[in-house]
């Protein structure tokens, strides 16, 4: 396919023929690449131990993991606004808002749970 | 105009099939699964209850071998539907074999390692952090050992009917499903084995 279709400034995936654009070698690669950067990138981070702080350390494993998602989804997945006439992007969001309030819910109800239910620990000073 | 009934003309755009769309609904679905299995991880998951904790068990450089695997898999099945787009259908069914035997060696890494864990006493009956490890990665894994018996399910129909329709259709959907499970497999390889030994 050529590269010389009119909206280049939305990348090569940027088709609105109502669904599939033709995949292209470069988007691959391009994928790819960020993909294995994305991934080497943390496993040293661990290894390495170049922060040495795990809260720290862990928000970073978190950020780069959700750009590598961000980058699969666009690049190996093909996920555009418009395609299916903006159908998949919605089933995208709707799951990716349950599951934030379903993992952030669980953690945070949970975690007070642990902290209360702790013998000997804040029993008394709960009102 | 009126010769012609109304719910004909009417339906002006719609897309070629409702197949892709529909999949991907399934495949929504099936992340909320796995979104169910990080949860219980994530609450569960520092619960070593007097046993081995995540950084005694876990062996990195085993994790990032799977991860590359898995992520040259990708890169192949990309490289196959690349082929199919072109027409090319031997090329199509080599690179989809290239990337059945990047899954099998992953499979082959995962279970090489849970035999590993199990025979050190580690199994999924030890303690609710090695439950919980044990459901969400044994799930990661079952789904691309059925993503396999799939591929291998489309090969022999490619090389039966060749690039029908049909037949281009199933390799969308797979490339579909490949790749998404790639994309669960950053969240395992970040949350459960990365964060883990932190």
């Amino acid at each position: 396919m050529s590269a010389s279709h009119g909206h280049s400034s939305h990348g090569d995936h940027g088709h609105g023929d109502g669904g599939h654009p033709p995949s292209t070698f470069k988007g691959y690669m391009v994928g790819f690449i960020l993909s294995v950067i994305l991934t080497v990138i943390p496993f040293w981070m661990v290894m390495d131990r170049s922060i040495s702080d795990p809260g720290t350390l862990g928000l970073v494993l978190l950020v780069i993991a959700g750009v590598q998602v961000v980058v699969h989804m666009i690049y190996f997945l093909h996920m555009t606004p418009s395609a299916e006439g903006g159908w998949t992007m919605l089933a995208l969001l709707f799951t990716a808002v349950i599951l934030v309030i379903v993992l952030a819910g669980s953690v945070w109800v949970m975690y007070h749970m642990n902290i209360n239910m702790m013998p000997g620990h804040g029993m008394h000073g709960m009102s | 105009m009126s010769a012609v009934p109304d719910y004909i003309v009417r339906e002006d755009h719609h897309p070629e099939n409702g197949t892709l769309l529909g999949f991907w609904i399934y495949l929504m679905s099936d992340l909320l699964i796995f979104a169910c299995f990080f949860v219980v991880y994530a609450v569960q998951g520092r619960s070593y209850a007097g046993g081995p904790t995540g950084s005694e068990l876990f062996d990195l450089p085993l994790v990032a071998m799977n991860t590359a695997m898995l992520l040259l898999s990708s890169i192949t099945y990309g490289f196959a539907v690349l082929k199919m787009q072109q027409g090319q259908l031997r090329g199509t069914i080599g690179w989809l074999i290239v990337t059945g035997l990047f899954g099998l060696a992953f499979l082959g890494l995962e279970l090489y390692e849970f035999a590993h864990l199990i025979h050190v006493g580690a199994g999924p009956q030890r303690s609710a952090f090695l439950s919980s490890f044990f459901t969400l990665v044994g799930t990661h894994g079952l789904h691309v050992t059925f993503g396999i018996v799939w591929l291998v399910t489309l090969v022999f129909q490619l090389k039966r009917h060749g690039l029908i329709p049909e037949n281009r259709r199933r390799v969308m959907c797979l490339s579909m499903f490949w790749h998404f499970l790639d994309v669960v497999w950053i969240g395992v390889f970040t949350f459960v084995y990365l964060m883990g030994v932190l």
